[in-house]
């Protein structure tokens, strides 16, 4: 049986970070939803702020320099993203923002993600479904339906009662587990493969279309 | 000293961006017509200390000159005696093919024969629109754009009918290539594997820029071209012909380059205010230092991607003023290349073909016969019969006694 790769990826700033708990809650509670179906996972974290020069870099030169490449093909060669932020003026931070926009705009297609959030009060939960979901809905990522918020709050007993964030968390898991189930393991594609690019027994001349007489 | 006898191993040059940057270290911005001499002064003195290859960009934006590369080219093969002249490159996406075809084959006329191109995307996304093209069509543009150009220098009459561009019937791009061979062609990109691919079907030769990015998103680009052109039956994947970029600033003492290049570096438009200088060299070709380091960091290129056919350095961007590029080139052509020319001479194969010039391809296509001399005949208006518009062209099959045939 092939262990499935989950990525996470955390845009706290702070160390440790509320968003690094959540994120790394999501993670332990879908590796569990998996072992009840019989499925190994496994689970790399990758911390934004490790990268943020990095990420900074990218955007201006157009390369990932080495330690950020890794990072960045361990999440699109992933099974699945849990992805996490912080609410920093009622959306996702920027960091996060920057970190999805050096991703190539195809790496996420059908991949499952699981949206996690962060903010000082429950108030800015939202910001999940106004904000966060349409960015993976654009990159046509499948973002499962429940996002999970965590408020200050939540850490402590003054939280939610009726749904208190171990629910959240439990439920956001099983859903990323289904989806993750549901899929063959992911396959990375070579793209300096020619049955990448030009298609399986295919030749440069298929390309052409009719112009070189094939 | 460079030969046009086809027998050279390597070629070495420089190629330009045609940036014109303000100068960080005195404010002082050069003029268009102050920039344009200056690129010609380099040009010609790249021939004076001894190299080959001078390759200039196509932009369509200030702030760069370099619009119409074939008008520069053809003054500065005018001013030059070995140099071949190039492009780095031309936008085979947003130029008429056609226009391609006559311009750069007049090129070849006027230059005898001291010209190839380099055929490229482009990455300045409103020059597209411009020209009256889609960015989300570049890469058919580039293979069917190609496939045209290809065909035009190499059929005298030719009818065409393509996604792109209007259809021809009967045309004929003239003057028709010197000697009958079509000018060589390079195919850069930085990350396509179809563009490879398209080089490789060709039996074309492929060129990796090699400046921005680290070497090893190059190696996989390289390494595929190389396979390909074997699949495709030209050559074994040693025989493609392979161009690399790269990037130097040198000074006798390391410490000296890197504080006279820092403040170019530190502003530059393409990676200024990004990683810093002693980052980006470590990632990336650019080498800041003594001659020794860079003899030791291009001779070692080889090593990555295989024995290769040109290599070409860009010195003269970022504000860089000219007195400064001049004294790069002194270093490189003294110093430097026959350096670097007899290390990547020890142990190349045989097999491994040397660099492309026109003499070469004219003795593979006639041996020591004579070439091609395109002769029209009278203009009858009849280049949308099957007959030929040139006199030297075989009768069409089929036709009696040589009815097809004008003698000169």
């Amino acid at each position: 049986m092939t262990t499935r790769r989950i990525a996470v990826v955390s845009a706290g700033l702070s160390n440790p970070s509320s968003t690094r708990m959540l994120a790394d809650r999501l993670a332990a509670e879908t590796v569990k939803a998996l072992a009840e179906q019989d499925i190994a996972a496994s689970v790399d974290v990758i911390e934004l702020r490790d990268h943020a020069h990095d990420i900074t870099n990218n955007m201006l030169t157009g390369f990932a320099p080495p330690a950020l490449e890794t990072a960045i093909n361990t999440v699109v060669s992933a099974d699945a993203l849990i992805a996490v932020t912080p609410i920093f003026s009622t959306s996702y931070s920027g960091l996060f923002k920057s970190f999805i926009d050096v991703l190539d705009p195809d790496a996420l297609t059908g991949k499952p993600v699981l949206i996690g959030a962060n903010a000082g009060t429950a108030r800015h939960s939202l910001a999940i479904d106004y904000a966060i979901r349409p960015l993976f809905a654009y990159l046509h990522a499948d973002a499962v339906s429940t996002g999970v918020f965590a408020a200050s709050s939540d850490w402590g007993g003054s939280g939610d009662d009726v749904a208190p964030l171990g629910k959240r968390v439990e439920k956001g898991a099983r859903e990323l587990a289904e989806a993750i189930a549901s899929r063959d393991a992911a396959a990375a594609l070579d793209p300096y493969d020619p049955a990448t690019y030009l298609g399986e027994g295919r030749s440069f001349g298929h390309m052409l279309g009719g112009l070189a007489g094939e | 000293m460079s030969e046009q006898s086809g027998a050279q191993a390597m070629q070495f040059g420089i190629m330009s961006v045609s940036d014109i940057t303000r100068d960080p270290t005195t404010g002082a911005t050069p003029s268009e017509q102050e920039r344009i001499d200056a690129t010609m002064r380099i040009a010609t003195h790249a021939e004076e200390v001894g190299l080959d290859v001078f390759a200039i960009g196509e932009h369509h934006n200030p702030p760069f000159w370099s619009s119409s590369p074939t008008t520069f080219l053809a003054a500065l093969a005018a001013r030059t005696e070995r140099l071949i002249v190039s492009t780095s490159t031309t936008l085979i996406t947003t130029n008429d093919p056609v226009r391609i075809a006559e311009e750069y084959s007049m090129l070849q006329h006027v230059s005898g024969g001291r010209m190839d191109l380099m055929l490229g995307r482009g990455n300045t996304g409103p020059v597209y629109p411009w020209f009256g093209q889609d960015i989300r069509q570049g890469l058919p543009l580039a293979i069917e754009n190609y496939a045209l150009l290809h065909k035009l220098w190499r059929e005298d009459v030719v009818d065409w009918e393509g996604k792109f561009r209007t259809p021809l019937q009967g045309f004929t791009s003239t003057p028709r290539p010197l000697d009958g061979v079509a000018p060589f062609v390079w195919h850069g990109s930085i990350r396509t594997p179809e563009i490879a691919e398209q080089a490789a079907y060709y039996g074309d030769g492929f060129f990796a820029n090699n400046i921005f990015w680290p070497k090893e998103h190059y190696q996989r680009l390289i390494e595929l071209y190389r396979q390909r052109y074997a699949h495709y039956g030209h050559g074994t994947p040693e025989q493609a012909i392979v161009g690399l970029g790269g990037q130097v600033f040198m000074a006798a003492r390391s410490q000296d380059a890197v504080t006279q290049f820092r403040p170019f570096f530190d502003n530059a438009p393409v990676y200024g205010h990004g990683p810093s200088l002693e980052d980006f060299t470590e990632m990336t070709p650019l080498t800041v230092g003594s001659p020794q380091q860079v003899i030791d960091r291009y001779a070692a290129m080889r090593d990555h991607f295989g024995d290769y056919q040109r290599q070409l350095f860009l010195i003269d961007h970022a504000g860089l003023p000219l007195k400064t590029v001049l004294e790069q080139l002194d270093i490189l052509g003294s110093e430097v290349v026959p350096v670097l020319r007899k290390e990547l001479a020890v142990n190349r194969p045989e097999s491994v073909p040397d660099a492309p010039t026109h003499a070469a391809r004219v003795k593979a296509a006639y041996g020591d016969g004579p070439t091609r001399q395109a002769r029209p005949g009278a203009n009858r208006g009849d280049n949308l019969t099957a007959d030929s518009p040139y006199q030297d062209t075989p009768a069409p099959a089929g036709a009696a006694f040589g009815l097809g045939r004008k003698e000169a």
